[in-house]
């Protein structure tokens, strides 16, 4: 087999993209269309006639759907990732989508889209497959391994969902990455910089600061704040909610009753924001259903004034990370932008406010495209985790969990056992006990946040631990174990010490899917299931073709090739030089044909390296050490891939 | 001195089954990671018990165990490695966490030493005049008022001008209060590490007085900064 690669994936909220390590640099993956950048837009194409599921498309062509039939489109579904029904709700005030009827409380929403509906994961894994694609076909290999960067501030759930959404996708999901740490990453590579660097977040609908130490290849975060609910999409909104009602006033039209001419409306509004980065204003003009024109200016100086609110929530996580990294902004060597966002010079002047750059003769640090430096450190994490290049070997990522982790307490106050910021994986002992006789069962309500009161606390999963043996009340000692890994998701054990017994624990999240539910939303078991399958075989044959074809390369520097006769020589070039050929085509069954009479032409020579490496093995070793050795040497020089055809 | 996490090897390694005595994180006969032994934040370092630490060389030491048993130098290892890794490393990350914080370092080793210390919200009841240190009742009983005032004129939506410079005086002393608790801890931290069974016990019951007292003060500060601030 090929080695398998590890790919680093940004899961946007507008934009997604996947880059690997190329030798000792990261790069973006681009797609079919040549563009690095997948919008984040799904849709769900129109039943075919013959009654079969609809087809989902992803990216540009999705978003082209949006004008068309923008009840079959959805897009930014980051935002309602891991979140409740209520949330989710209000979320959508802001956007076209619905909600699909009768969800059952405590059950993840679904949306509705054309007739069908989807959890958040599940659109986010059609976004996930459509990145896996285009890295296979870029690869001409699969890709089963992945990094996932999420922002920095998502909590347990909004992780856990991302999980969710890559194992739908097909793909194991190695490490969430934070985003503003995987930025930090992809420009610490390239400079191997040391000191502290703040990284300003400010995407499509997520705002992330984090604030790291560099020393000797380790990226050490000291702290990190945020809003999951703050990004371009606020700003859109804005620009989107004063053209409807201006409308409304001055042509008595009231958009909002056709989706489609708001998504139109949206896509000159973005363009307008877009222009206003680089020009003094920006012209407003789009064609109303009645044949009408809207039209306006807007000068930069309205824009700014009209986005100032937005841009200043990003003030106070920004002193409050400081100030819980026991740092002023003068001790903040360097700051990096990320985000189509930052590309607004009024975002560029807040963050030289805040951090005091100007004074200081400094600027941030965008020489790094925003819209991909995310997907470049993930790729850097990847290289990491894949422990493939000398590049990688030295790094370390030391990340923190962006909130408070408690139990809830007596009176419904929150005890907290793992403060904020700290390094991740990080762990907490509590006890607990009975407080009746003979109870058997103890509740604990595990909560995320930095409130005082459960209520104003993110609920993330009640305990149930259960089979406590029966006891006067107060005798029984449970400790209970609860560890946070190091993709932030927490992971809880137990036991009642009095009897060694390990309680079982029942975890029910409080917004998530079951293991089952994951399980029967895997993508891959319908739309285009045929397809895939027929390019998956494709693509294996290819890599075992290239297997054996490397392995009959290694044994001609064996001993063993001297040993055969001239024609059984031949006869194995012939059958390599067939399967060079082959596999350069498209036909699984000849790539399969060629790799098995490769496969027997070389069984001679196989069992003369076997017998080679038996009598070297055992010579002057002990059987325990020779056999162990057997298992690796054996194998290795057998020119026999395991060329398994079902 | 060796470390916990470095001397994590069972009697026999759980990979290749050869016993081992010498102290190392890896077998190192087959080089696989091992599972931590139970020990305290101290031993996780190779650390003997001390209120003084070189805080340049801890981080040093972190850093090099950090690279050695951090999750994603096993990200593709058998799952029993991958989860030893991820609890050596919380280990590793709750012992640096603690130590590295001279407040939380003298809280735990006092407690590691049998030291009664209160409870950390202990300070939230700073109403009950019976934790009040005694030398400070008027004072506190003042301030307390002052905070109130504060409060009210805020709610009411009117500024103090002399109300808020007496705050701002009482803060500054109630920090330098702080600093002097500081500094009588670190004579302390010395007595007691440099000490011997009998000159430790004072400086350990010292220390827990000075403990509670110092988290009462930064407690008041807090509230003074909060109402100022808000």
């Amino acid at each position: 087999m090929a080695e398998t690669r590890v790919v680093g994936i940004d899961l946007g909220t507008t934009n997604s993209l996947v880059a690997y390590m190329e030798g000792d640099k990261p790069v973006v993956i681009p797609g079919v269309d040549g563009s690095n950048l997948v919008p984040s837009v799904v849709a769900l194409d129109p039943i075919p006639a013959n009654g079969n599921r609809p087809t989902v498309t992803v990216g540009n062509s999705a978003r082209r759907a949006l004008i068309e039939t923008p009840e079959r489109v959805i897009y930014s579904v980051k935002r309602l990732m891991g979140r409740g029904l209520e949330e989710v709700k209000s979320e959508l005030e802001l956007f076209p989508f619905r909600l699909a009827e009768d969800i059952e409380p405590g059950e993840v929403p679904r949306i509705q889209l054309g007739e069908l509906r989807f959890t958040p994961p599940e659109i986010s894994a059609y976004v996930l497959r459509q990145l896996k694609r285009n890295a296979e076909r870029f690869f001409g290999a699969p890709v089963t391994q992945a990094v996932i960067t999420v922002p920095a501030y998502f909590n347990d759930a909004q992780r856990q969902a991302t999980k969710d959404a890559g194992r739908m996708a097909g793909l194991e999901v190695l490490r969430l990455v934070n985003e503003p740490t995987a930025a930090a990453l992809a420009y610490g590579l390239d400079r191997g910089k040391e000191g502290t660097i703040a990284v300003y977040d400010l995407g499509g609908g997520t705002f992330d600061i984090s604030i790291l130490k560099l020393r000797d290849g380790i990226f050490e975060v000291q702290s990190t704040n945020g809003d999951t609910h703050l990004g371009g999409d606020d700003i859109d909104n804005l620009l989107v909610a004063i053209a409807l009602d201006e409308i409304r006033s001055e042509h008595g039209v009231d958009l909002r009753a056709h989706p489609g001419a708001v998504q139109a409306l949206r896509k000159v509004a973005i363009d307008a924001k877009v222009q206003l980065s680089a020009e003094p204003a920006a012209r407003f003009d789009f064609e109303l259903p009645n044949g009408d024109r809207y039209q306006r200016e807007i000068p930069r100086s309205v824009f700014e004034q009209l986005i100032e609110p937005v841009l200043n929530r990003t003030v106070n996580p920004c002193k409050q990370a400081m100030a819980d990294a026991g740092i002023v902004p003068e001790d903040i060597d360097e700051v990096v932008l990320v985000g189509g966002s930052t590309r607004i010079p009024a975002v560029r002047r807040l963050v030289d406010d805040l951090f005091h750059l100007a004074a200081r003769g400094k600027k941030p640090h965008i020489e790094l495209n925003p819209d991909e430096v995310v997907a470049l450190g993930a790729a850097v994490q990847a290289g990491i985790l894949a422990g493939a290049s000398k590049t990688t070997e030295e790094l370390l990522l030391l990340d923190v969990t962006p909130l408070s982790l408690g139990i809830e307490a007596l009176g419904g106050v929150v005890a907290k056992i793992i403060q904020r910021n700290s390094t991740i994986p990080a762990s907490a002992t509590e006890h607990f006990t009975t407080g009746v006789d003979g109870q058997t069962n103890v509740a604990i309500h595990v909560l995320q946040g930095e409130r005082e009161l459960a209520s104003d606390c993110r609920s993330l999963a009640r305990f149930d631990l259960k089979g406590i043996p029966p006891m006067s009340a107060g005798l029984p000692r449970i400790e209970v174990k609860f560890l946070i890994d190091a993709d932030g998701i927490l992971r809880v054990s137990a036991r009642e010490q009095r009897s060694g017994k390990a309680a079982q624990i029942e975890v029910k999240p409080t917004y998530g899917l079951t293991d089952e539910q994951v399980e029967s939303m895997i993508l891959d078991s319908f739309d285009h299931a045929e397809e895939d399958f027929a390019r998956r075989l494709l693509i294996e044959a290819r890599n075992e073709a290239e297997s054996i074809l490397s392995k009959v390369e290694q044994a001609r520097a064996n001993p063993a090739w001297d040993q055969l006769r001239g024609e059984e020589q031949a006869s194995i070039e012939a059958a390599s030089h067939r399967l060079m050929q082959m596999k350069e085509g498209d036909n699984t069954a000849a790539i399969r044909d060629a790799t098995l009479a490769l496969d027997r032409a070389t069984q001679r020579l196989a069992e003369l390296m076997m017998d080679a490496a038996v009598t070297e093995a055992i010579r002057g070793k002990t059987m325990a050490s020779a056999a162990e050795e057997l298992d690796e040497d054996v194998t290795a020089p057998h020119p026999m891939a395991p060329a398994e055809f079902k | 001195m060796t470390n916990a996490l470095d001397s994590a090897i069972p009697v026999a390694c759980w990979s290749c089954h050869v016993a081992q005595n010498d102290v190392t994180l890896f077998c190192p006969h087959c080089s696989k990671i091992q599972p931590a032994a139970a020990g305290d934040f101290f031993q996780v370092f190779g650390l003997r018990r001390a209120f003084r630490i070189d805080p340049e060389e801890l981080e040093r030491e972190f850093h090099r165990l950090s690279r050695k048993l951090h999750p994603d130098r096993f990200a593709r290892a058998s799952e029993r490695e991958r989860e030893w890794s991820l609890a050596d490393t919380a280990l590793l990350n709750d012992a640096y966490r603690t130590l590295k914080d001279p407040l939380y370092r003298t809280e735990y080793l006092l407690k590691l030493e049998g030291a009664e210390i209160g409870e950390q919200h202990a300070g939230k009841n700073r109403q009950d005049p019976s934790r009040v240190p005694p030398d400070l009742l008027e004072e506190v009983f003042d301030l307390n008022l002052q905070l109130e005032e504060m409060r009210e004129a805020k709610a009411a939506g009117e500024a103090d001008p002399v109300l808020q410079a007496n705050l701002k005086e009482a803060k500054t002393k109630f920090e330098g209060l702080v600093e002097a608790v500081d500094e009588e801890l670190r004579r302390q931290w010395k007595v007691w590490d440099e000490g011997n069974a009998q000159a430790r016990e004072p400086a350990k019951t010292a220390m827990v007085r000075l403990i509670d007292r110092r988290r009462y003060l930064s407690n008041l500060v807090r509230d003074v900064t909060e109402t100022l601030g808000a």
